[in-house]
């Protein structure tokens, strides 16, 4: 039996049958990773010691049957963004190459009381900024669909490792598309849970006020589950809602018919694959067969989004990136250095590659003085504007379906040297962050032999009605079960 | 409507934050900058005269607790991290210049 592309819930029932152990299991994820990775490249880190030790534990409770959950004895991986005490966390930079947290982020924390095992840390863009992957300062994750391709970013290593099944599910971070963009590209399912759903403390900060960590999977069900488990309050971040997690998966069955599924028709204009059009257009075709009610809608603000997004990334990245200066962890660079600005400039040009740079720069400019009103203070209002048509759009539907991009995964270098165009990709992706409501992404169909990814997107904190949609399509239609031949 | 970002500013916003770069990044900088703000500059089309800018996403009141005393990260341990220290302290050279 291949394990390794087995759902959460097939992999929970041999377990706790006792037909497998967690030990053998992570074992033969291990060697796969060990085989298979060479080729898709989506680990910086690979965990042995640390999973084979969770593993047993995981047995041992399973022995017991004590604290048994869903995700006892799984095998996943972790984008490189999320801090994991005593294992490496880099961002994929150089900046971070060496550093080893000594504390867990609290959705590292939470995953590890439910019992599930770390295989390894995933490639990422570094920092989180890119749509391919190629940005991370090490190497290049590839599309387990076409090795030549780009896996999408910035969660490119959590999506191709997911793809590849080189992980059981795998946690990515979405701050403008990194999870559904890359989820897309690759034929998993992801979700940007809502803002403040999940605590983003030990998450290494991008964009404040837009990261979401979520869960990438092999299907609804197994998202719905993961998300159970690391969603909910956080003292740590005060972002994060108070109002108790759903138990997703107990309703994910609740029959969708008469819902309202609206189509936004700024989402669907020229310039978009043909290939990935149809897709779409036959997935509302089913969500019609299911019952739904189809609505078109309108979000006038949307060809703004992109230039709110990226604004006030550069803002807020500029900022947050501030605290990797050389004086307290990460690289350090000090030769010859006469003083303290000495070491900032010379560990900063060494540590950082030209897209961060890029961006910080772009964020001091919109900040300063002079520009501030210009690009920053324009772009929170605009940002208003942006949130006003979700809510608009939200009041007279339950959700919403859109691409996740306007073609399929791209081939490795073909924008690398155009960072305008790289942004272009993220069109569909980005507004949903400044507006802060969830969104989901699940496999719809192919053009030219590789996968095109639809989302859909729901009211602040209505995860659910995204489960119950999702899952009902998915038992109707296979798409998220086609796997690479690798 | 081009909106040039020349060199000199580039080096500007370097040294705001903190940045090495040589003569060469920032003529590269200068030109990619110039046609990403140029499009940026998309949002003036936008009317938001009488539009509240953005300033929370989620939970819109302030998030109060008591202020008690916890154990934080022990003072050894966090060193570890840090390039250089000296009688647990993280050092750093000279932060203010002789004149």
């Amino acid at each position: 039996m291949e394990l390794s592309t087995l759902t959460i819930q097939e992999i929970h029932q041999l377990l706790i049958t006792k037909k497998i152990s967690s030990v053998e299991l992570t074992q033969s994820m291990l060697n796969r990773i060990h085989d298979v990775d060479s080729k898709v490249k989506s680990y910086v880190t690979v965990t042995d010691e640390v999973a084979l030790e969770q593993a047993k534990r995981a047995d041992e409770r399973i022995a017991k049957n004590e604290s048994v959950t869903p995700l006892t004895g799984i095998p996943f991986a972790m984008k490189d963004c999320i801090s994991t005490r005593n294992v490496k966390t880099t961002c994929s930079s150089k900046i971070l190459e060496n550093y080893v947290p000594q504390y867990n982020a609290t959705v590292t924390n939470k995953l590890a009381d439910a019992g599930a095992v770390l295989v390894g840390k995933t490639n990422m863009d570094e920092f989180g900024m890119g749509s391919s992957c190629e940005n991370s300062a090490f190497f290049n994750t590839r599309n387990p669909w076409n090795l030549n391709h780009v896996p999408g970013g910035s969660s490119g290593g959590s999506a191709a490792a997911m793809s590849a099944s080189l992980a059981s599910f795998t946690i990515g971070e979405d701050t403008g598309g990194s999870v559904r963009m890359p989820a897309g590209f690759c034929n998993v399912t992801g979700i940007k849970p809502t803002y403040g759903r999940v605590s983003r403390y030990g998450l290494i900060s991008l964009v404040s006020s837009f990261d979401c960590i979520g869960p990438m999977t092999r299907d609804v069900y197994d998202c719905a589950t993961v998300l159970e488990h690391i969603a909910g309050h956080d003292e740590k971040d005060s972002t994060t809602y108070q109002s108790p997690v759903p138990n997703y998966t107990q309703h994910i069955n609740k029959p969708i018919n008469k819902l309202k599924l609206g189509i936004p028709k700024e989402y669907f204009v020229a310039g978009m694959e043909a290939g990935v059009e149809s897709a779409l257009q036959e997935s509302i075709r089913q969500f019609e067969k299911l019952g739904m009610e189809i609505h078109e809608v309108s979000l006038p603000h949307t060809k703004y989004g992109l230039p709110v997004y990226y604004l006030l990334l550069f803002a807020e990245a500029s900022s947050n990136l501030a605290r990797f200066d050389g004086t307290r962890f990460g690289l350090s660079k000090s030769d010859n250095a006469k003083d303290v600005i000495d070491i900032y400039l010379q560990t900063r040009r060494e540590g950082f590659d030209d897209e961060v740079k890029r961006r910080i720069m772009l964020g001091a400019y919109a900040l300063s003085a002079g520009y501030y009103d210009a690009y920053y203070l324009k772009a929170q209002k605009v940002r208003t504007l942006l949130r006003r048509d979700f809510e608009t759009a939200l009041a007279s539907c339950d959700l919403l379906l859109a691409p996740t991009c306007p073609t399929t995964a791209f081939k490795l270098g073909e924008k690398t040297n155009d960072p305008l165009a790289m942004y272009l990709s993220d069109i569909y992706v980005v507004a949903t962050n400044p507006a802060g409501v969830p969104a989901m992404a699940l496999p719809c169909g192919f053009s030219n032999d590789m996968p095109v990814g639809m989302q859909l997107i729901g009211k602040h904190l209505d995860e659910q009605t995204l489960f119950q949609v999702g899952h009902a399509y998915q038992q109707v239609t296979d798409w998220h079960k086609k796997l690479p031949n690798l | 409507m081009t909106q040039t970002i020349d060199t000199k500013t580039v080096k500007h916003v370097a040294n705001l934050v903190r940045l090495g770069i040589s003569e060469e990044e920032a003529q590269t900088f200068s030109g990619q900058f110039s046609s990403i703000i140029d499009y940026f500059n998309m949002l003036n089309e936008v009317d938001t005269e009488n539009v509240v800018p953005a300033s929370d996403i989620a939970n819109a009141e302030n998030v109060l607790r008591e202020d008690v005393v916890k154990p934080s990260m022990d003072r050894e341990e966090f060193l570890k991290n840090a390039p250089q220290s000296e009688r647990g302290y993280v050092k750093v050279p000279t932060v203010l210049g002789d004149e």
